[in-house]
């Protein structure tokens, strides 16, 4: 199951990081690592190999969908699955979100069966 | 400035429904209100709040109190282990609880053809702290209480959200 994932979660609420954490941890998944935001993630996105991105969207030092559009314009990780966790459930937010390349998009507040239903359906082979 | 006289009550059940999801999907318990009531000062219901600012087609704040017992019963459930301080974590935690509680209620207001935005929470505490929303217009508290097997119900359990929405 997701097995030699490394899963970068970034979000300014140390809070969100532990419940994510858990969950991942829940179902097996113990390769993670956590930033703070957008400036941090981008520098650890660009020293080591990361398959998916949990990120927040309002946060200080760098928005979720800036470090988003960065990934995007980067001819390395381009492809790199992205996936929005946030409280801005409003269309416009998750409309901007998708056309700048968001693979998923979770609204806060959320179980750990939404979580996985959405990264079940970026990476349909693996257990849900 | 004199008080404004209303605000109005179908603005409020957004923040409502929005907090009893809120505790029940990532805190795993259940949440019950009482009617709303007007708040005329500004000594918070708990040992620790989360202030949030609205702005967008109205402005106003929204403010999410707890007592201590009562928070770190919803962190520990959050988290999975048992809590037993008023800390950076538990702080972090209401930070977050009261930036989900916006957004979930914003998501139902747009529903409701009102367009609010908000920024990232601040977080006071300590026993008798202040919140001040800035505005003229009245205070609304709503209080509730945990269903944790026995009622969280008595003083300095319950907790409070607090909300101001200006009409246009």
């Amino acid at each position: 199951m997701y097995d030699d994932f490394c899963i970068l979660l970034v979000d300014d609420f140390s809070t969100m990081r532990r419940v994510i954490r858990r969950m991942l941890r829940d179902r097996g998944i113990e390769n993670v690592i956590e930033a703070e935001n957008g400036k941090q993630a981008w520098k650890l996105l660009n020293d080591r190999k990361i398959d998916l991105v949990i990120c927040d969207w309002n946060m200080p030092n760098m928005k979720g969908v800036d470090l988003l559009e960065l990934v995007r314009s980067h001819s390395q990780l381009s492809a790199l699955p992205f996936v929005m966790v946030t409280a801005e459930g409003k269309k416009d937010f998750i409309e901007h979100a998708l056309q700048k390349g968001a693979t998923g998009y979770v609204t806060k507040p959320f179980s750990s069966e939404e979580l996985f239903s959405v990264l079940g359906n970026i990476f349909p082979g693996e257990a849900k | 400035m004199a008080k404004k006289e209303k605000m109005d009550f179908n603005l409020i059940q957004p923040f409502i429904n929005a907090t009893l999801t809120v505790l029940k999907t990532m805190a795993f318990t259940e949440a019950h209100s009482k009617p709303p009531y007007l708040k005329d000062q500004n000594t918070a219901n708990g040992d620790v709040s989360g202030v949030i600012g609205l702005t967008g087609d109205s402005s106003g704040s929204l403010s999410v109190s707890f007592p201590e017992k009562t928070i770190l019963v919803i962190v520990s459930n959050m988290f999975g282990e048992r809590m037993s301080q008023v800390d950076d974590e538990i702080k972090d935690a209401v930070g977050e609880i009261t930036n989900m509680i916006s957004g979930q209620a914003r998501q139902e207001l747009e529903g409701m053809g009102m367009s609010l935005e908000s920024a990232i929470p601040t977080v006071i505490s300590g026993k008798d702290h202040t919140i001040k929303h800035i505005t003229t217009y009245p205070i609304l508290a709503i209080t509730f209480s945990l269903d944790e097997g026995e009622f969280l119900s008595g003083q300095g359990e319950e907790f409070t959200i607090e909300v101001c929405i200006e009409e246009e």
